[in-house]
């Protein structure tokens, strides 16, 4: 495990699959993915500007090819064969990609002019790239973009929007995690009376983070993403009060938890070693990858509790248990680390279905079950 | 009550006295409808109906005559009063039956009741929609936004068209126009705000004046929404502001709808009032936006690109979280120093905030001005030095200076260390370095020493530099751990041959990963690197590769 991911493969949602009438888009993408997995940014550069020369559409461009390949990285990343450093680099040579190609496509607009949108990844949501391309895309359309780029503090962005005033905000979140502050952004928007468009994998395969979060609007891509704003969004719904969306955090269960995460993470590391003496004996750098892993499970539990959904919590611990068996690290020593959070939260009825949930998960996948697991994740 | 106790036949009603002395007026009615006896009052409120004329009563009041039709058949008492005008009275109506099948009917004015209650509900739909538009109004701080909902709310309970005319900016009025069931409209007009009785008044703001009935077919051109038609009645609303003129409302209506009373014209000034200290509040927003955005333009660090065939790149991520600024900065000097060295600097001042950052906008003016002395890193900051012991503020700094430029396919670097945490190399096979360079922080003592360390960067490999609030940064999965440099150090040693742009996101992730929700210390990064690939002089800089010719 490293940062923590969406439940999906893929954690970048934008990338879309080449369309059905466009198969050279495909072929561009294959050549684009050889030049951006070996690093090799002018190659990938030529790639698309060749793809353009070629006669292909720009934003086929931008979504079937450049797109396609960052959805490639997210579920390369997300299966463990790239590392998150490997992703960064991936991604920046991307994100030279989409420069180049908004250069070659500077001032040519199709579309009459449209009103203006602002383009931001919620606080905390370093993926920029596909907020980055839905930002080419609307400017392609004829919109007026105000593109905020990662993780903007919501401050900022309502100043923003208090400033210019969009017609909407198309709000990017590719991790799960990020959905509380994603509520509260989505919330905010709202209240300045400007309608929210959310999109990226951390609003779920469905979009059913987004409904939940009371956005004005989901796309699972980034073109119908821009289908949907041409035709515009309705004004938000005034007094939306975020407290309305979730009457299940008024049990508290969300807030203690994150609050005592810390606390949690600390006693169940101490819990482990106990279980396992072996484990006193781990290298620094063992004992921190335990402590992070226990952190990234409080994590996503904290997120279940926020949303109130149970997948979300089994469908992480699936995805933990599939890496830490690519690692050569039994899943099942993800079962001590439940059962002591168990112990922890003794009072707390929806954490514990939680959970339990997860326990069943995680059982379910060792089979047969191990005698004896040698240590926890290491 | 006599009626009621025992059937008496007609005959025997008491008739005349008696029932003048009943608290109501009283109609005694015969099953067909026609009327037997009469209180005077009831004579009074019905007029003079002529008796034993069946239809008589439909002629006065039809509700009731259908009432008592109703009632004969059903044979029964009906539940409820029932309620209908009399003229221009509203009259409430109770029946008794008689054995005899005739009927007696009570009857109550309460018409001032009626008028009450309406009265009532007016003024509570005004309230709500008062309550309304003003959390309409209050959503937002943006001038445009709040002309719109101006308009959009005065046409949904006021008028069939209104206009929002802001203060003049230039030659020309902007206005926002909206007619009923549309949406607003925004235009300009060259327009003088004289060929509108009142508008010169109420966009200066002073004198105060009330909202003024204007002749409606004075109306100029620009004001009335096309394809409105004849205006009926019109009237000029100043916008009252917070000292700050915000502008005039107008309201039109359709000749066939009735002119605006003067009750409307007091609710439409409420409405004006509420209206006015949006907008003038999203004004001031506005300015005092403009202001901040002007100053704080020569503090935001600076987008760093490529100079020269080497990569610069940096991040930076204050301490406060509605911060844009703080005590860190950075900065990229093309052409400083000998044989076209480009310049990059990365310091920390003492403290956070806003007036940390006006102080490294000193600092960073006072540097640009030494840049031709950037050949000398001693000098430099010596100099430096002398500056900020001279000037009021009495805080010091730290600072690296990083002087590159390419050698064939390497770059060499001259770097140098005031107080700092010390630069890292990123070398091709993973190991990652300390510079060699040592020196004291500036703006304290009166002398400065540094050592200056050479260090040769090949093909992708990077020089770091950061600032202490990233190795210093607290946090980690148990909360109170610091980063540290070794785990700076080995996030680094992943990034062999990446681009600037990236190791410098996954430091920044990767701090920010750490500290979590908590309080950190300003973070910067800066990363210099010598491009992986073999074609150079095409990639990250503005041309377009092979294609340029």
């Amino acid at each position: 495990m490293s940062e923590g991911s969406g439940t999906d493969a893929g954690h970048h949602g934008t990338g879309a699959a080449p369309e059905a009438g466009n198969p050279a888009a495909g072929a561009w993408a294959a050549k684009l993915w050889d030049a951006v997995a070996a690093g090799d940014e002018p190659s990938a550069v030529e790639v698309v500007l060749a793809a353009l020369d070629a006669g292909s559409d720009t934003e086929s461009v931008l979504l079937d090819v450049v797109g396609a390949v960052q959805a490639r990285v997210g579920a390369e990343w997300a299966a463990n064969r790239l590392s998150v450093a490997q992703e960064h680099a991936a991604t920046a040579i991307n994100d030279r990609v989409v420069a180049a190609v908004g250069r070659h496509a500077a001032g040519a607009r199709s579309g009459p002019p449209r009103g203006r949108v602002t383009v931001a990844c919620v606080d905390g949501e370093w993926h920029a790239l596909p907020a980055r391309l839905l930002a080419q895309v609307l400017s392609l359309r004829g919109w007026q973009v105000d593109y905020l780029g990662a993780q903007v503090p919501t401050p900022h962005l309502i100043g923003h929007l208090h400033r210019t005033a969009p017609d909407a905000v198309a709000l990017s979140a590719s991790l799960v995690t990020r959905l509380p502050v994603a509520h509260a952004a989505v919330t905010a928007c709202q209240a300045t009376g400007t309608p929210v468009i959310a999109g990226g994998a951390g609003f779920g395969p469905d979009g059913r983070y987004a409904r939940l979060l009371g956005a004005d609007a989901w796309a699972p891509d980034a073109r119908s993403a821009a289908d949907r704003l041409s035709r515009g969004l309705p004004p938000p719904v005034a007094d939306h009060q975020p407290v309305d969306d979730l009457p299940h955090l008024a049990d508290q269960e969300y807030t203690l938890v994150t609050r005592s995460a810390t606390a949690l993470v600390g006693a169940v590391t101490a819990g482990l070693e106990n279980r396992f003496p072996a484990m006193r004996d781990y290298s620094e750098q063992q004992r921190h990858h335990t402590a992070e892993d226990i952190a990234h499970i409080v994590d996503f539990l904290g997120i279940a509790l926020y949303t109130d959904d149970e997948e979300l919590f089994t469908g992480f611990l699936a995805w933990t248990a599939g890496i830490l068996t690519a690692r050569g690290v039994p899943a099942a020593s993800l079962l001590p680390a439940l059962d002591l959070l168990t112990v922890e939260l003794k009072d707390f009825s929806r954490a514990l279905a939680l959970l339990a949930a997860g326990r069943g998960t995680v059982a379910a996948l060792v089979s047969p079950p191990p005698a004896a697991a040698d240590g926890p994740t290491a | 009550m006599v009626v009621s106790r025992e059937p008496t036949p007609y005959s025997d009603v008491p008739g005349g006295v008696a029932l003048d002395t009943a608290p109501y007026p009283v109609l005694l009615l015969s099953g067909n409808g026609s009327l037997l006896e009469a209180s005077s009052s009831a004579r009074t409120l019905l007029g003079n109906l002529p008796a034993g004329e069946p239809d008589a009563l439909g002629d006065v009041a039809p509700w009731l005559a259908r009432a008592h039709r109703d009632m004969v058949v059903a044979g029964s008492r009906p539940d409820t009063d029932v309620r209908g005008a009399v003229g221009d009275r509203s009259v409430r109506a109770r029946a008794s039956a008689r054995t005899d099948g005739s009927v007696v009917w009570w009857l109550l004015d309460d018409t001032e009741q009626r008028l009450a209650e309406q009265a009532l509900r007016v003024e509570r739909e005004r309230t709500a929609f008062l309550a309304e538009a003003s959390s309409k109004l209050l959503a937002s701080l943006n001038v445009e936004r709040c002309m719109d909902v101006t308009a959009q709310e005065a046409v949904r309970r006021l008028a069939d068209a209104a206009v929002v005319i802001g203060p003049r900016s230039g030659h020309r009025m902007r206005f926002v126009s909206c007619v009923r069931d549309g949406r607003p409209v925004a235009g300009t007009t060259g327009a003088g705000p004289d060929t509108l009785p009142g508008l010169a008044e109420a966009l200066q703001g002073f004198p105060p004046v009330p909202s003024r009935w204007i002749d409606p077919t004075s109306a100029p051109d620009w004001l009335v929404p096309e394809g409105f038609g004849p205006v009926g009645s019109l009237v000029v609303t100043p916008l009252p502001g917070h000292g700050v003129p915000a502008g005039a409302l107008v309201l039109l209506r359709h000749g066939d709808r009735e002119v605006f009373d003067e009750a409307e014209e007091v609710f439409a000034r409420l409405f004006a009032a509420r209206a006015g200290a949006a907008v003038s509040a999203a004004r001031l927003y506005a300015e005092q936006a403009s202001i901040t955005e002007t100053l704080m333009r020569e503090l935001l660090p600076p987008t760093l690109k490529q100079h020269g065939g080497i990569e610069f790149a940096g991040g930076y991520r204050p301490a406060g979280e509605r911060d844009r600024v703080g005590g860190d900065f950075y900065d990229v000097h093309p052409d400083a120093g000998p044989d076209g060295e480009t310049l990059a600097v990365l310091g920390d001042v003492c403290g956070k905030g806003l007036e940390a950052a006006v102080l490294t906008g000193k600092i960073r003016n006072t540097l640009h001005a030494l840049l031709p002395l950037a050949g000398d890193h001693q000098r430099l900051l010596r100099l430096l030095n002398q500056a900020l012991l001279t000037s009021p503020h009495s805080r010091f700094a730290t600072l690296v200076l990083a002087s590159a430029r390419r050698l064939g396919d390497t770059v060499v670097l001259r770097v140098s260390s005031a107080g700092h945490p010390v630069p890292l190399v990123i070398r091709s096979d993973g190991r990652v370095e300390q510079a060699r360079t040592r020196g004291t922080l500036i703006g304290v003592l009166p002398e400065v020493t540094t050592t200056t360390d050479t260090v040769t960067l090949d093909r992708g490999e990077s020089l770091v530099l950061f600032s202490d609030g990233i190795v210093e940064a607290r946090g980690g999965p148990l909360g109170n751990a610091l980063f540290g440099e070794d785990r700076l150090r080995a996030a680094l040693s992943a990034c062999v041959g990446m681009p600037a742009e990236a190791i410098v996101e996954h430091v920044q992730m990767l701090t920010s990963q750490w500290v979590g929700g908590r309080r950190h210390d300003d973070m910067a990064v800066v990363v210099v690197s010598v491009p992986h690939g073999a074609r150079l002089s095409m990639v990250g800089g503005t041309g377009r590769g092979r294609y340029t010719a």
